[in-house]
């Protein structure tokens, strides 16, 4: 187990090493430059665009701009943002929560619905609810995120007033966040009523960033769960005359459940994608919709910075699952 | 310590360690949904709309301001100012107690005097030791209103009297010291952060003598004001006032219809019905000091010809664009500048459409098969609701009269970029929101041969046009001025750079509750004089 930890440790290096590469060049790809967003439709005179590019540093080699990029990431230095000249560090650690927090629920809310949906579906596969529950996965999976979002606003915050229309907690409430996830900053330190708030924050954009992964993980669950119900030991299983609950509950659920797991740490990356545009629907501060500006003002610093910081994350999730892969099955580990 | 500071500590403590806000049932708070997040505190540093509302207009004064929803300037931190008769120098003399703003984080020892003016404009020259306080600071604004070669020195005369000297007469000066760049900030607080090693904090904890003192920022979230009590016009009607960041304006609507926020802005046009209908909400539309063009590139045959220009801009639909893009929410553009905005030219009549008479013009100018790219802009800006439409209609106004149309965009910065070279391909839809209702703001700004290469989109360098707009500029006689920018209209109209396209109504939409607000002419958003009924 200790060697198979340490190959997927090590194997994080070169990946670290390309991920900052592609993170670098990316943005540098794209027409345009970060100085010129400074003056807006005024422009700025060549010589005035000169002066401000030398002292970005942006007319230096290129391979030096990387390497000191790389140096100063490797001493924790991810930069100062050009359009806002704030620290690139600091506000992903004050964005991140909120994205996170945002994700959480909505991975919590694809899984708690989407698996047994699966498995209910593969076992009483044919029916009216598996066709219906598949029927809507589709329609879920195609649902175009911002119509949607805009969608559930108009129904359920303008017409049936049933939840607030966007940000992260009513505004009457103001308390420094301690942890940055309102769930709990709200419950430390929010007084009566602020739980609750935030939680009623929580529900639209849950819905909307969730749709997609709810159903993927639904269709996963289906197939994986048909796939087993089929194998030999199911059947011999069945044959031993188990009940029918723990068929699927233990001998079945815990095999189908290998390529689910791998499914919902992929869709968890997959969620920034999501979270930007559900960011900006929800004016919800989170690192999705700062990485978009930052794109579009061409913020070399906040793009390559915030980027590194993603993969880091998403380095060490996929880390996480890969290691609980293992747990789940012994024969990983042995190989 | 007084009962005040104590009531004010007690608050400050009560809001930092947490619990409810002030929400009780005298605190009056407006909550105003706005477009983007500020970048910063500090108004010098940015030039976008969204930090100048957070700073320039919320914390801050200037030596003078604009009246509001007036481009007319008034006394403010200067009660009063002279102009020397060569025009060079500016003496101004400052109210006298004046306070900066107590706050958790800065306690002023003395009021506003002449220090604070020199160093607000000092600090952004090149050299300071505030010029580059946070990394990648510049002031863009000083820079681009030539600030650095225009201002000779600020001097201080007593505490309470402050000279300027310019380096050639400007008649705009007193307009572009009443810009949020030139807001007056506090040296013993600029001081006070050098001396603790934390000048970042300059930007992040502002301390000015307006109308509303910073209280928290939660990052792209909302900024917490309260009310100034030590305000200078005495404390404003409201007690808090926060900006929640809304960046989607059909999100930003529906927060309003729900009470999540009181007062929004730029709802989509096509929004605007809707709130009207709404009998909670009060809508207002105000003409815009800004304009929509079409620049040609004049230096690209045959566009370098003014009547193929005029031709072309007989062939334009001018009230098809307004009714389609605009949905009728803005009037169709004649001269360079608003109709609102001094010495605008009345007697100009504009190029009439008439795509038979553009048809015979184009013959007879020589020009036949006609192809030209039109750039789209593919941002949504107060001045134009939707350039690829735009385009559209353009391309089929233009098929009428034979000249083929490619349309082409590139990304905004990019297309910024490429707009300002001279030699770009095409002509670029693009417009202008005036910065201080100075008509040298827009006519050097956008059509001077000094700005060719930056913001003179259609690289058209005309002698006359320039020397009219810059002998304009060294004249303080108004109306002598309005009639140089008067003529300088009229050679615009009759060389034709541009197709003026457009000037918008500027829409802000509010609850009922709301009142006093004033709409400014230059995009900017001030809650001074509002109040909100409970």
């Amino acid at each position: 187990m200790f060697r198979y930890i340490a190959s997927r440790v090590l194997l994080l290096i070169p990946t670290f090493i390309g991920i900052s590469f592609v993170a670098f060049i990316f943005i540098r790809l794209l027409p345009g430059d970060p100085v010129i967003a400074l003056a807006g439709e005024r422009g700025m005179t060549p010589e005035r665009h000169q002066l401000l590019m030398e002292q970005f540093g942006f007319n230096r080699p290129i391979w030096e701009q990387y390497l000191s990029f790389l140096w100063n990431i490797f001493h924790g230095d991810f930069g100062t943002s050009i359009a806002s000249k704030r620290a690139v560090l600091a506000d992903f650690l004050t964005l991140f929560p909120a994205t996170l927090e945002l994700s959480i629920c909505a991975m919590l809310f694809a899984v708690i619905i989407g698996i047994p949906a699966g498995i209910f579906a593969a076992v009483k596969r044919g029916s009216i609810f598996d066709q219906l529950s598949m029927g809507i996965a589709l329609v879920g999976y195609s649902m175009p995120i911002f119509w949607w979002g805009i969608l559930l606003i108009i129904l359920f915050a303008g017409i049936l007033h049933w939840t607030p229309v966007s940000g992260r907690m009513d505004l009457i409430y103001f308390f420094k966040p301690t942890t940055g996830f309102m769930l709990i900053d709200s419950l430390i330190s929010g007084g009566k009523g602020a739980f609750k708030s935030a939680v009623s924050h929580l529900i639209l954009p849950t819905i909307v960033l969730g749709t997609i992964p709810l159903a993927v993980i639904a269709r996963q669950t289906r197939s994986a769960m048909l796939e087993v119900l089929g194998e030999d030991y199911v059947r011999t299983a069945k044959a031993k005359g188990l009940a029918q609950k723990r068929v699927i509950g233990v001998h079945a659920l815990r095999n189908a459940m290998i390529p689910v797991i791998t499914t919902i740490g992929l869709q968890m990356g997959l969620l920034m994608a999501g979270a930007i545009l559900t960011e900006t629907i929800f004016s919800w501060p989170g690192i999705g919709k700062w990485m978009i500006d930052a794109i579009a003002k061409r913020d070399y610093v906040v793009v390559q910075g915030g980027l590194m910081l993603v993969a880091l994350i998403v380095m060490t999730v996929n880390l996480i699952v890969d290691l609980l892969y293992a747990v789940v099955n012994p024969r990983i580990r042995v190989k | 310590m007084n009962t005040y500071k104590k009531l004010l500590a007690a608050t400050a403590l009560a809001m930092l360690t947490g619990g409810l806000m002030a929400g009780g049932a005298s605190a009056k708070t407006l909550v105003y949904c706005s477009e983007a997040a500020p970048g910063g505190f500090d108004p010098a540093l940015y030039t976008g709309g969204e930090t100048l509302d957070a700073t320039g207009q919320a914390v801050f004064n200037k030596l003078v301001e604009f009246k509001p929803g007036k481009s007319e300037v008034e006394p403010a931190l200067a009660e009063s100012w002279t102009i020397s008769d060569d025009g060079l120098q500016y003496t101004f003399k400052l109210r006298p107690g004046v306070k900066f703003q107590t706050t958790s984080y800065f306690t002023p020892t003395r009021d506003l005097n002449a220090d604070d003016v020199v160093f607000s404009f000092e600090r952004q020259k090149e050299g300071s030791p505030w010029a580059k306080y946070v990394d990648g600071a510049s002031y863009e604004y000083f820079e681009g209103m030539d600030f650095p070669k225009l201002i000779k020195s600020v001097e201080k005369v007593d505490d309470l009297t402050v000279k300027i000297t310019l380096t050639k007469p400007n008649a705009p000066m007193i307009a572009n010291l009443a810009m949020d760049f030139s807001s007056i900030v506090s040296k013993e607080y600029a001081d006070k952060l050098q001396a603790d090693g934390t000048q970042q904090k300059f930007n992040e904890q502002p301390v000015g003598t307006g109308p509303f003192q910073f209280v928290d920022y939660q990052l792209n979230t909302a900024i917490r004001y309260e009310a100034n009590p030590t305000f200078w016009k005495g404390k404003v009607k409201l007690d808090n006032l926060i900006f929640a960041v809304t960046p989607d304006a059909a999100v930003r609507v529906q927060k309003l219809k729900a009470g999540e926020c009181q007062l929004t802005i730029y709802p989509d046009p096509a929004d605007v019905e809707g709130l009207k209908a709404d009998s909670n909400l009060t809508v207002m539309q105000e003409s815009g000091l800004n304009v929509s063009t079409l620049a040609y590139n004049t230096t690209q045959a045959p566009f370098d010809k003014a009547e193929v220009r005029k031709a072309l801009n007989m062939a334009i639909d001018k009230k098809a664009i307004v009714d389609a893009v605009y949905l009728g929410q803005g009037t169709p553009a004649i001269n360079p500048i608003p109709p609102t905005m001094w010495s605008y030219n009345k007697s100009i009549k504009d190029d009439e459409y008439n795509p038979e008479a553009a048809k015979a013009a184009l013959e007879k100018a020589g020009v036949k098969d006609l192809s030209l790219k039109i750039w789209a802009m593919p941002v949504v800006r107060p001045y134009m609701p939707n350039g690829r439409r735009t385009a559209e209609l353009l391309q089929s106004d233009f098929a009428k009269v034979g000249v083929k149309v490619e349309i082409v965009s590139y990304d905004w910065q990019e297309y910024l970029k490429r707009a300002s070279d001279p030699k770009h391909d095409g002509a670029v839809i693009i417009g202008w929101t005036g910065d201080n209702g100075d008509p040298d703001n827009f006519l050097a700004t956008l059509l001077s041969c000094q700005a060719v290469g930056s913001s003179n989109r259609a690289a058209w360098c005309n002698q006359e046009f320039t020397d009219l707009i810059n002998k304009a500029a060294v004249t303080s006689d108004v109306a002598e001025r309005t009639k140089l920018y008067e003529e300088a209209q009229a050679v615009f109209k009759r060389e034709a750079p541009w197709a003026t396209l457009a000037h918008s109504l500027v829409t802000t939409a509010m609850n009922k509750s709301v009142s006093g607000y004033v709409p400014s002419a230059f995009g900017v958003h001030n809650f001074e004089n509002v109040d909100i009924a409970e």
